[in-house]
C-alpha cells in the first residue's frame, strides 16, 4: 500500500461532539428523528426532514455502497474522495482507503474503517470489502 | 411579442485585465463601475442602488460605497458564489419595481492570481457541515468530478463529448484579445490533458483569472432616455440545492428549479432562446446546466455538445461566444457578471463577428455558485432586446 492522505481532525462543537467520542471508540453515528422516522447525515439537533427537535443518534452498521467518488490527482499524495449509500439510507461524504484507487468503482461495497486524523481523534473512512 | 420588462441592463463592462498586478481590490471594483456607467452613459451621482457579493472589501457594501462616493438608498450583498450576479440583476430589477431605487450598480472584481490565492474556501468548523466534509479533501474539482463520474454512469456520458464543451469555448475565444486561452483546441487536447481529479482533465477545467464586470441595470422610464440599445430583463429565476439531510442525488442541479422559474416568467421555452451564457467553471457544469435548463432531456447533453453543437454558426445553440470561463475569463473565481456581459453584448449586436449570433432578441444567462457536488446555487435570467 503506498502512502495515504491523513485526513483533518475537525473542530467539533456541543451539537457534534457525540459524534466524535463515538467514532474514538470506533462507532459510527447518524442522525435519527423519532417523530417522522427518517435518518439523517450529518447529524443535526432539528430533523432537516420534518423540523422536530425530537432528533436522536443512531449507530450504523458502517456498511454502504459506493454512489460517485473522484480520484484527486494532482496533489502530492492521491486520494479518493466519495459518497458512500450507507445501508440505512444516508448518502455520505467519505475517503475510499487502504485501496487500490484505480480499482474503485461505482456500486462497490464499502465498510467504515478509522484513520487517525493529522491533529489526533479517529476520523471514519471506508474500504472496499 | 414584446414582453414586459421591470428593468433594463443599460451598462455592461469586463474589465480586460486578467493578471491586476500593479491594482488594488478596490481599484477593480470601481474601475469596472466606471466602464459600465460609462457604457450606459450615466454618471455614478446617478446611482441610487448598489450590489455586491461578500468577497468586495469591506463590511458589505459599505466600504465599496465610501470608496466610490455613492448615495444610495437601496444595497444587497446576496452571495452565492459564482451565480451571485444573475441574483442580483434579478434583486435590483426587483427593487426598481419596488420603487427602492432606479439606477442599480453591480460590481465584481478579483486579484486570486496577483494574490496568489486558491478557489478553496477557508476553514471555518463553525460551518455546520464543515466537520462532516473537510476531513475528507473536498475541493471544487474533486466535487465537481463526483458529478461527472455520476453522470458517466447514470447515462453514459464520454470524456470526449465533454472535451467538445471546451472545444466549442476555445473556437470562440480565439477571437477574443483579452481570452486567456486563445489557442484552439480538439478533443483529443482535452482528454490528453493531465487528469486532475477523475474524469476531470486540466482542459475540462476553467481558467483562474484577476479582474472583474460590472452592470447597471435600470427603471423603464431611465432605460428610454438613454442612447443603448435596450435589453430588458422578461425572466428570472434562483434556487439552491443540497444534500437534503443525506438525500444526495447528483444527477441535477439547482439550474432545473431556476430554470423553470425563469421562463415561466418569460412565458417562454428553451428552443426560443439564440444565444445562451451558460456557467463553465467545468465542462460538466455546462453538461448538467444544458440539460436541467431543459435545451435537451435529462442524460443527453452528451449528444448534445458532441460534434460543435454548442459553437456559434455550426451549432444548435451557440454558447460563451467571448470564450468563457474555460478560455475567457473567470475572475475571482467567479463568472456569473461576465455571462450576462456577453449575452448583453449578444442582444446588443456587439459581440465579435465572427460569433456574433445574426438577428439575437432573446437570450439566456444562467449561473452556477459554490459546489454542484454538495451545496449550490442558481440564478437564470432571460434578456431581450427591445428596439
Amino acid at each position: 500500500m503506498s502512502e495515504q492522505r491523513i485526513p483533518e481532525t475537525p473542530g467539533t462543537n456541543a451539537e457534534n461532539a457525540s459524534f466524535w467520542e463515538a467514532a474514538n471508540q470506533k462507532r459510527f453515528l447518524i442522525g435519527g428523528c423519532t417523530a417522522c422516522g427518517e435518518p439523517h447525515f450529518y447529524p443535526r439537533s432539528i430533523c432537516p426532514h420534518c423540523f422536530s427537535d425530537a432528533t436522536e443518534w443512531r449507530e450504523s452498521k458502517g456498511l454502504g455502497t459506493i454512489y460517485s467518488f473522484s480520484i484527486m490527482r494532482r496533489v502530492p499524495v492521491p486520494y479518493a474522495i466519495a459518497y458512500v449509500t450507507l445501508d440505512e439510507g444516508p448518502v455520505i461524504m467519505t475517503n475510499i482507503v487502504d485501496c487500490d484507487l484505480d480499482k474503485i468503482a461505482i456500486d462497490q461495497r464499502v465498510s467504515v474503517v478509522f484513520h487517525e486524523g493529522d491533529k489526533g481523534g479517529a476520523i471514519p473512512v471506508f474500504t472496499c470489502i | 411579442m414584446k414582453r414586459e420588462s421591470l428593468a433594463y441592463i443599460a451598462g455592461a463592462y469586463e474589465h480586460p485585465t486578467r493578471k491586476a498586478e500593479g491594482k488594488s481590490l478596490a481599484q477593480l471594483h470601481a474601475e469596472v463601475a466606471k466602464g459600465a456607467l460609462e457604457d450606459a452613459g450615466l454618471t455614478k451621482d446617478d446611482v441610487d442602488g448598489y450590489f455586491c457579493d461578500t468577497e468586495a472589501p469591506g463590511l458589505g457594501p459599505l466600504s465599496m460605497v465610501d470608496y466610490m462616493g455613492l448615495n444610495v438608498r437601496h444595497m444587497d450583498n446576496t452571495d452565492t458564489g459564482g451565480s451571485a450576479y444573475l441574483l442580483h440583476v434579478a434583486h435590483a430589477a426587483q427593487a426598481i419595481a419596488a420603487g427602492k431605487c432606479s439606477v442599480a450598480l453591480i460590481t465584481l472584481a478579483g486579484r486570486p492570481r496577483a494574490a496568489g490565492l486558491t478557489a478553496e474556501p477557508e476553514v471555518n468548523w463553525d460551518v455546520p457541515d464543515m466537520p462532516f466534509e473537510q476531513p475528507y479533501g473536498p475541493t471544487v474539482v474533486n466535487t465537481y468530478g463526483m458529478c461527472a463520474m455520476r453522470h458517466m454512469h447514470d447515462y453514459g456520458t464520454t470524456s470526449e463529448q465533454l472535451a467538445w464543451i471546451k472545444v466549442a469555448a476555445s473556437h470562440h475565444a480565439s477571437h477574443n484579445p483579452n481570452a486567456m486561452l486563445k489557442t484552439v483546441v480538439t478533443v483529443e487536447d482535452v482528454v490528453n490533458s493531465p487528469m486532475i481529479s477523475d474524469p476531470l482533465h486540466r482542459l475540462d477545467c476553467c481558467v483562474v483569472s484577476d479582474g472583474g464586470g460590472a452592470l447597471v441595470v435600470v427603471s423603464p422610464e431611465i432605460a428610454k432616455t438613454l442612447k443603448r440599445p435596450r435589453v430588458g430583463l422578461i425572466g428570472s429565476g434562483e434556487a439552491a440545492k443540497h444534500q437534503s439531510g443525506g438525500k444526495i442525488d447528483l444527477s441535477y442541479s439547482a439550474a432545473a428549479q431556476a430554470g423553470a422559474i425563469a421562463f415561466a416568467e418569460a412565458g417562454l421555452t428553451p428552443k426560443d432562446i439564440k444565444y445562451a451564457s451558460i456557467y463553465d467553471s467545468f465542462t460538466i457544469t455546462v453538461l448538467m446546466q444544458l440539460e436541467d435548463l431543459g435545451f435537451c432531456e435529462k442524460g443527453m447533453g452528451g449528444r448534445f455538445v458532441a460534434d460543435g453543437g454548442l459553437i456559434s454558426g455550426v451549432g444548435k445553440l451557440p454558447f460563451n461566444t467571448d470564450g468563457g470561463g474555460l478560455c475567457n475569463n473567470h475572475p475571482n473565481n467567479r463568472g456569473g457578471v461576465t455571462k450576462i456581459i456577453e449575452a448583453v453584448r449578444q442582444l446588443r449586436g456587439e459581440a465579435h463577428p465572427a460569433v456574433q449570433v445574426p438577428n439575437c432578441d432573446l437570450a439566456l444567462a444562467s449561473g452556477m455558485g459554490g459546489w454542484m457536488g454538495s451545496r449550490h446555487g442558481s440564478g437564470v435570467v432571460i434578456l431581450e432586446r427591445k428596439d
